[in-house]
């Protein structure tokens, strides 16, 4: 049975679009044999314009290509090395890089993957028209699938889905963390991921090796190329900043006339309960993340015994980047410059390739599924002393409301009576929160042992932290009213100027923390306005904001949103003014952070409760936000917050 | 018949003015032999591509055949085009959209009566009757041809035309346009493709069509320097022919070199399709004599290279009736060429046939003529091909396909041709055919006889026709050129078709467009490209409009892939806007001030280019 999403159609607003129902695909799973699936016969639609040709191929295609060969003849004059030996490293890089998907590798996968799948999952659901949307598009065009990135089961999952449904396998850009697992890492590399060094920036010649690898693979339409935007798993649930290098590298075949277009589409992968959630936690506190093994993996396997609901996975409209840059980007200033030579693109592709990038990354924001309890998560978060259950059950009626009129794409199960569906989300996060005495609250690890005051502080902020990352899954709903309305409670006065100004200053310093396409403020702002006036929150008379008498919960509630962030922010900036010496490096930054804010919250747990600035993420997107610049000096900000 | 019909129908009866004219008319084609005679409908079509006597038409049988005498296909009977047609196009044989005849809504002439009375007094025939000022008021685009066949109104045609005899007669006639502030528009071949003879609808001035066709004389040959100097009204196939009977050629073959005269390639910058022995229009002229407001521009020697500045004649070369008319040409001629051979290759595919013309240009080695016509021209060449007469003939041609496709494995539905022309002694042709024949070979080329080479160039002449035969069924078509660096050639072919194809879609074309290319030249650094792009345009409100809207798009496409906005065709008005992306703003300007200067009053008002 599929499973529909209530949602609100169209807020007016152009990101958003109607969403399409899901059909689930373990169901079948559940029913038929796994072995029959895995060995089914498999012919996916191609590109109408492939040029076929094997994985080997590829390698000697990119090895000979003009745009390799003169950056190896360049590195070969710059070094004094003999070309030969360049061509040499160049060849090597390539054989670490390159993939070497085979069907045999994916159909031990399908048949691996179900398996877990079942005992891990209750519904792994695909919006099935994204599906047909998504076939139409790879015979067209060279197609690239940009999906979110929480957890490492995203380009397993992405991968097996495309085979349930008979669709090209995609090469996956992966990072070379995943090597380290010797068996794993060649298992990956034969079901379609090639690897990528996390850093090389002034490597030429690897640049070159990547980069033609992955073009002469759009080029050819070898397969659709996936690889995720955000650069990395997202610990805390929000969507990161994108990273433009891959996106650069896919896009620039069609401004230099090389394909006729390419389709870039974006997916939303929403779990209900991510695996690495207590691990995110502990990462952000500083515990190092465990390194990648295959033993790891093996141990891992106790994840297999619960029950980590469902998964929601929604293929996008397909974006063709013809259509984006119309008007934008003039492709005749690629006519004067031999194509193989690279070159920096130049400032017009750049900031398009930048806004596109964001676009894709709202696009996923947009369709990503929520469920009840990302809207319970919210509320605990403001009340970390517990709540009453009706309490709680009767406000997340109430966000429900609020949530599904800002068109938030909620999965909220049809015919259940209330109170069901929020036990329901309690038990399957019951690590999470607890309820006793009718009261709700977090759970908070309880060590074996006395317990230091570090240790006790420590255990709380991995349960805050946890619970901050459901809460983080619903902010890109809220956050542009949630901005207004903490503008309207910081700003002079209700002048919708005065009021604009506050708001401009919350989203350039949030522009780290927050998908923020770069000059929207206005476009923001205006939604953010339409929308509160839209729920009656807000009333707008001449040229002025004000609240409306029933604004009251709505704004209060947007202010305890945001509120862990203004006090995180705040917190970075005392340690800033109070303790940071001359000459700090960023290395040394991140501890000393943590420690100045461990000892404020040890002194202050009764009205500072920011256990969210321990988490490195917040303290590097404070750091930037003041490194950026653009902002007042460290006292000014200090005063306004 | 429907044609004699049309020009009986149009031919007034005659007036005390019109027989001065008629007389002239006499009288030069009495001392002449002009293929094109003084009033030119009397055996060209008035709505339509080339002779009155030459047609495609259907036959009772549902048979193409192609009428007349003049052509190779003339006469014969072309049994596999209506299959190709209605399979390529969607269209039907029974389902005809015949011209309408409605040439009389002719705006009235409004003529300046000082420059009338002081040009009688020079003797200068001239006319304003209907026909002579309409047959002036276009060239060929498909907008202007569509509206003839549609009995369209056209918003503004020249009020006289003038038939200037000689150089002397055209500083005359430009003397006196200067004096009465009269719109001059020179006229040649009137075979232009880029609007340029189309009169500005927002000009108020006289407009006087200044047609050149009566200065058609070789002056003179020079033997020892093997140039001869012509008047730049000759039509091609005159020049080429009078040349001949001296022993000569100047080898330059635009495609329209049936009706297009000397005056005008100067005026366009044309390319002869045997330009890699004998050069463009540019390589071959070596004195230009032109008639401005200003006075007449002419050089003092015919030295074969000059520095002695920027070359003057790259500012006439190109200028499209903006500055003057072209009176007077001393061009290079050849002595006629011994031996002639027409060839063919078959590649696998596109890719692989502009592998190997890029090799040719590489190696320096390409004949007079070689050209790569993609599957969709091979196909539509097929389509030509007239009944086989013999089962003996029949039955080679079956072995060939079979050896081609069975044996080689080439794919029907990919495999490309590539036409060649070797000219010179026939040793060195032969010499030189199988060096091109190397070439090809590696890359998968395959010899496919004389007889599939010559087919190819025979199309071009009758291609022109076969529009005015779509447009009788609801097929609409037209084609155009670009010139693109060697590496860019494949990826600009691909994107511009696949443009043509999306757009007619988003625009509501019911029916698959045919779009198809060929490489015409080669060149060291590059080709020229050229398309052909046609559609059904049944169930659509306003087919030029479309056509029009899809062919901007193609230009724009061919724009981002490193095209030119023109190889040979031109800029006229249909490119105008595309001129400062083209050649930067200054470039413009530049060319502005040599038109301020030598035309300050816009007497050459035809507003082309600028």
């Amino acid at each position: 049975k599929a499973c529909t999403p209530n949602y609100s159609p169209g807020r007016g607003w152009p990101t958003s679009q109607t969403q399409d129902g899901f059909e689930d695909i373990l169901e079948e799973r559940r029913n038929s044999s796994d072995l029959k699936y895995a060995l089914r016969c498999y012919a996916p639609v191609l590109y109408k314009g492939v040029t076929p040709c094997k994985a080997n191929m590829l390698k000697n295609i990119v090895l000979q290509s003009d745009q390799l060969r003169y950056v190896i003849n360049q590195v070969s004059q710059e070094s004094g090395e003999a070309p030969d030996i360049i061509q040499e490293e160049a060849s090597v890089i390539l054989e670490e890089m390159a993939h070497r998907l085979q069907i045999s590798t994916v159909r031990f996968f399908a048949f691996a993957l179900s398996k877990a799948f079942k005992t891990l999952f209750q519904h792994v659901c695909v919006n099935e028209e994204g599906i047909q949307r998504l076939q139409q598009a790879i015979q067209e065009h060279p197609v690239v699938l940009l999906p979110s990135h929480r957890s490492y089961m995203d380009f397993l999952l992405m991968s097996y889905i495309l085979y349930t449904y008979d669709l090209a396998l995609p090469v996956i850009a992966a990072g070379m963390d995943f090597m380290g697992m010797k068996f794993v890492g060649e298992m990956l590399r034969m079901s379609g991921a090639f690897f990528i060094r996390r850093s090389f920036g002034g490597d030429k010649l690897y640049w070159a090796v990547f980069s033609e690898y992955v073009k002469t693979m759009l080029r050819n339409g070898f397969a659709p190329i996936e690889f995720f935007l955000e650069g990395t798993r997202s610990r805390t649930c929000k969507s990161l900043t994108p990273k433009l290098g891959l996106l650069n590298i896919v896009i620039e075949p069609f401004f230099k006339g090389e394909v006729f277009d390419v389709n870039l589409v974006p997916i939303s992968i929403s779990y209900e309960r991510i695996l690495e959630e207590s691990l995110y936690a502990r990462e952000l506190l500083g515990v190092p993340k465990p390194k990648e093994s295959t033993s790891g993996l093996l141990k891992a396997r106790r994840i297999l015994s619960e029950d980590y609901g469902s998964i929601h996975v929604y293929f996008g409209q397909p974006v063709s980047v013809r259509s984006l840059a119309q008007g934008k980007v003039n492709r005749s200033t690629y006519n004067l410059f031999p194509r193989h030579i690279p070159r920096k693109p130049m400032e017009e592709t750049q900031s398009f390739v930048n806004d596109t990038a964001y676009r894709i990354v709202r696009l996923q924001e947009d369709n990503m599924v929520l469920k009840p309890w990302v809207l319970m998560a919210s509320l605990l978060l403001q009340n970390l002393e517990g709540m009453e259950l009706s309490v709680l059950t009767e406000q997340t009626v109430w966000l429900r409301g609020l949530a599904l009129s800002y068109a938030a794409f909620l999965d909220w199960p049809d015919h259940a009576p209330t109170a069901k569906v929020v036990s329901s989300s309690l038990a399957l996060h019951r690590g999470l929160a607890c309820v006793s005495g009718g009261r709700v609250s977090l759970v908070v690890g309880e060590p074996l042992g006395p317990v230091t005051p570090e240790e006790a502080l420590f255990n709380r902020a991995v349960s805050v932290l946890s619970c901050a990352s459901y809460r983080n899954q619903v902010l890109h709903v809220f956050l542009r009213p949630a901005m207004l309305a903490v503008a309207m409670h910081t700003a002079a006065s209700s002048k919708k100027n005065e009021v604009y100004n506050c708001f401009s200053f919350l989203w350039d310093m949030f522009s780290n923390d927050f998908i923020l396409c770069p000059g929207d403020t206005v476009q923001d702002f205006e939604e953010a306005c339409y929308l509160l006036v839209k729920t009656g929150a807000v009333q707008m008379p001449q040229q002025d904001i004000v609240m409306t008498d029933i604004g009251q919960p709505t704004l209060s509630f947007f202010n305890g949103l945001l509120e862990p962030f203004l006090q995180g922010y705040q917190v970075v900036c005392r340690y800033l003014c109070e303790e940071a010496s001359e000459g700090l490096t960023e290395k040394q930054y991140i501890p000393a952070v943590r420690s100045f804010a461990h000892s404020v919250l040890c002194v202050f747990t009764g009205n500072l409760r920011c256990y969210e600035v321990l988490s490195s993420d917040m303290q590097k997107n404070a750091l930037a936000a003041l490194l950026r610049g653009k902002l007042p000096t460290q006292k000014a900000l200090l005063a306004r917050l | 018949g429907l044609f004699h019909l049309s020009i009986v129908v149009l031919c007034p009866p005659l007036t005390s003015d019109s027989i001065s004219t008629v007389l002239a008319a006499a009288t030069i084609t009495m001392k002449l032999t002009s293929t094109v005679c003084f009033p030119r409908q009397e055996i060209m079509k008035w709505n339509g591509w080339g002779y009155s006597d030459s047609k495609f038409l259907f036959n009772k049988k549902g048979q193409a055949e192609f009428t007349g005498k003049r052509y190779r296909l003339s006469g014969m009977v072309l049994p596999s085009l209506q299959d190709w047609f209605e399979n390529t196009f969607g269209a039907s044989v029974n389902h005809k959209s015949p011209p309408a005849l409605n040439a009389s809504a002719v705006p009235p002439a409004s003529l300046n009566e000082a420059f009338v009375e002081d040009l009688k007094a020079t003797g200068i025939p001239f006319s304003h009757e209907a026909e002579d000022r309409v047959f002036r008021a276009h060239g060929h685009c498909l907008h202007e041809i569509f509206a003839l066949r549609e009995g369209k109104k056209f918003e503004r045609v020249p009020d006289m035309v003038v038939w200037p005899n000689c150089h002397s007669d055209v500083v005359k006639i430009v003397e006196l346009a200067c004096k009465h502030n009269v719109c001059l528009i020179p006229y040649g071949g009137g075979t232009s493709v880029t609007s340029a003879l189309e009169c500005p609808p927002e000009e108020t001035r006289c407009i006087v069509s200044l047609d050149t066709s009566q200065m058609n004389r070789i002056l003179w040959i020079d033997e020892k320097n093997l140039v001869a100097h012509v008047e730049a009204g000759i039509i091609g196939q005159d020049l080429e022919r009078l040349l001949n009977e001296s022993g000569y050629c100047t080898g330059h073959e635009p495609d329209s070199m049936e009706f297009s005269s000397l005056g005008g390639w100067v005026a366009t910058r044309a390319s002869g399709m045997k330009k890699n022995v004998y050069g463009n229009i540019e390589d071959l002229v070596i004195h230009i004599k032109v008639v401005t407001p200003r006075g007449v521009i002419e050089k003092s020697c015919q030295g074969p290279r000059m520095s002695t500045g920027p070359d003057i004649h790259h500012f006439i070369l190109g200028s499209e009736g903006t500055l003057g008319v072209v009176t007077e040409v001393t061009m290079k001629i050849r002595p006629i060429p011994e031996y002639q051979k027409y060839g063919s290759v078959v590649f696998p595919n596109f890719e692989a046939g502009v592998a190997c013309l890029r090799e040719v240009a590489k190696q320096r080695c390409a004949p007079a003529s070689i050209r790569l016509m993609d599957n969709e021209q091979f196909q539509f060449g097929h389509a030509l091909k007239p009944q086989v007469s013999s089962i003996f003939t029949n039955f080679v041609e079956g072995l060939k396909k079979f050896y081609i496709t069975k044996f080689k494995g080439f794919d029907p539905h990919q495999l490309v041709v590539a036409t060649l022309l070797f000219e010179g002694d026939r040793e060195r042709v032969l010499q030189h055919e199988k060096q091109v024949y190397d070439i090809a070979a590696t890359f998968g080329g395959l010899a496919a006889g004389e007889d599939n080479g010559q087919r190819g160039y025979i199309l071009t002449f009758v291609i022109a026709y076969l529009r005015d035969l779509g447009m009788d069924y609801y097929v609409v078509a037209e084609s155009f050129e670009t010139s693109v660096p060697w590496d860019r050639v494949l990826d600009l072919c691909r994107n511009v078709k696949e443009r043509i194809n999306r757009e007619c879609k988003e625009r509501g074309v019911q029916f698959q467009p045919l779009t198809s290319c060929r490489v015409t030249q080669t060149y060291d650094a590059g080709a020229c490209v050229y398309f052909y792009f046609a559609f059904n345009y049944r169930g659509l409100a306003d087919p030029v409009h479309t056509y029009e809207r899809v062919e901007h798009a193609a230009r724009e496409e061919i724009l981002a892939n490193g095209g030119s906005l023109s190889h040979h065709h031109g800029v006229g008005k249909l490119r105008k806007e595309w001129m400062k992306e083209s050649i930067s703003s200054l470039g413009v300007g530049m060319l502005q001030s040599v038109k301020d200067y030598v035309d300050p009053d816009n007497i050459f008002g035809n507003r082309n280019l600028l």
